[in-house]
């Protein structure tokens, strides 16, 4: 005779060490297999967009540092982007490149962070973390040799950046890409080809190529469903036409096809930095920009591709100092979109580490 | 290189299939009313020609006189983009039909509009407060908000 079941909910977080800040998954569990999932946000929600209403597009800045806070550079560059070309501001040649090599070391910090979260996540308790965390903090220490800081770095300014490189840095970050290489081969030896890693991620939480694009997903794991889709290609910003680098892109859409497509983005990374290092020119790093920019009446949508996504900014200016409207296109947010459907049918403990290769930080999806 | 089609060519299209509808074009952005919306999006997504499988970005804006709602559409097959809008006059409930039955990424771009916007999307499968809890009063992005 078959047991009477009956489903439960069960909450996971506000407070859990695998929700990557405040949030919290309303799962309905039939056993161990989740029947149905519920989001629940909000809770480091500040606001940001009505506060940068109240404040000059200058001022706006490092408000954007506290969106995705493990890759601020990133949202910096965004942002600037959409008031230069709100604006029309042009930017001097050696700040384009300066530009493009920190949003690289970004993505290199970022994708590491979430190699070691992911891996947390399977169970691996922060061992592989710490490993992870050993190389960005060499990166971390290039940041803080150029502005001072080591998480929201305030680094790019309207029309430019705010301060140039010092001399020691190009040596520091020949020295770390003569490393990486090595350090990524490390990790692969070590994680790639684990058992353990293959049996937990290798088919799990699939999404569709189809559902990938219906709903709206971007990067890695767009890439990881087999969509070429890379703004840096597709409507290159800055000096990325001028850079020769391969979009990797999954076959299956997996966990294991969203871990590997970032390994693999670690590569071309460090592919970039080489060549941008290679041809950065001397000369200004900012051009002027007036204190109080006033755009004309118009209205704006600039996007890069961030490690998480495509991380866009819809600005709309009145011809006044500060933004009518500053609207945020946060991939975190709209990558959880297809979450639902990636967990349901599997079991408990693979919904927690299909939510980890989404790679979700909980300040861009709140804002 | 993704190209930003001619919003005046597509309106033009546009404004053919729906010839009852009041399709105006500017510059950057074809304009429909929001009884029409679904309709045009249906058909911007369908025709082979435009083929916009992707919503990049969905969006509103208060201009105290009406509310704007703002669809980034791109085509990742032919990548070109377009800016569709839609205007709603009203205040108290303003109402603009939903797209999740097209592009599932709209569902919670929706839901943060409806939250700090106010504008209700009938259609939407859960349209429910996104960020602030139930019964937080007011819509806090609108213009006239304290």
């Amino acid at each position: 005779m078959p047991l009477k079941t009956e489903p439960i909910v069960l909450n996971i977080g506000p407070q859990h060490p695998s929700s990557h800040g405040l949030f919290r998954l309303r799962l309905t569990l039939d056993g161990e297999v989740v029947t149905d999932l519920e989001l629940v946000l909000g809770y480091l929600h500040r606001g940001i967009e009505k506060l940068a209403e109240g404040r000059t597009y200058a001022q706006n800045i490092p408000l954007t540092d506290r969106l995705d806070y493990l890759a601020s550079m990133t949202n910096n560059f965004a942002y600037v982007l959409a008031v230069e070309k709100l604006a029309g501001i042009k930017v001097p040649e050696r700040a384009e490149y300066l530009r493009v090599i920190m949003a690289e070391l970004m993505r290199l910090t970022s994708h590491l962070a979430f190699i070691g979260f992911l891996l947390n996540e399977l169970g691996a308790y922060f061992t592989p973390l710490f490993y992870m965390f050993r190389d960005r903090e060499k990166i971390l220490d290039l940041f803080e040799m150029v502005c001072g800081q080591r998480l929201t770095y305030n680094y790019m300014r309207l029309g430019g950046v705010s301060h140039d490189i010092p001399e020691e840095f190009i040596p520091a970050v020949k020295r770390l890409l003569n490393e990486m290489p090595r350090f990524t081969d490390e990790y692969e030896q070590l994680i790639s080809g684990n058992e353990i890693l293959l049996a937990r991620t290798k088919g799990v939480g699939i999404l569709s190529r189809d559902k990938a694009i219906n709903a709206s997903a971007s990067g890695p794991v767009l890439r990881a469903s087999g969509v070429k889709w890379d703004i840096r290609k597709v409507d290159p910003y800055s000096v990325y036409d001028r850079l020769d680098f391969e979009v990797p892109v999954g076959s299956v859409g997996d966990v294991y096809d969203r871990y590997w497509v970032r390994v693999q983005e670690m590569r071309q990374s460090v592919r970039i930095l080489k060549q941008a290092i290679e041809q950065l020119p001397k000369g200004e790093i900012r051009s002027e920009v007036p204190h109080l920019l006033r755009p004309p009446q118009s209205e704006a949508y600039g996007r890069i591709e961030a490690p998480k996504g495509e991380l866009g900014f819809y600005l709309v200016s009145d011809n006044s100092i500060a933004p009518y409207r500053f609207h945020i296109r946060p991939p975190a947010l709209i990558n959880l979109t297809a979450l639902r459907d990636m967990v349901i049918g599997w079991k408990l403990a693979d919904a927690v580490v299909i939510f980890g290769s989404l790679d979700t930080v909980l300040g861009e999806v709140d804002r | 290189m993704t190209v930003a089609l001619k919003a005046e060519t597509v309106g033009q299209k546009v404004a053919q299939a729906f010839p009852t509808a009041i399709i105006t074009a500017d510059k950057e952005a074809i304009i429909v009313p929001p009884d029409s919306l679904f309709q045009v999006a249906h058909f911007l997504k369908n025709t082979p020609e435009f083929d916009f499988d992707y919503l990049t970005s969905l969006t509103a804006v208060d201009y105290l006189d009406y509310f704007e709602v703002i669809y980034h559409l791109t085509s990742l097959r032919y990548d070109h983009s377009l800016v569709l809008k839609t205007r709603c006059y009203e205040r108290e409930r303003p109402t603009v039909p939903s797209v999740v039955s097209l592009w599932q990424g709209a569902d919670l771009q929706e839901r943060e509009v409806y939250d700090l916007m106010g504008i209700i999307f009938p259609g939407h499968p859960n349209l429910k407060r996104i960020f602030l809890w139930e019964g937080f009063p007011g819509h806090p992005l609108r213009r006239d908000y304290l």
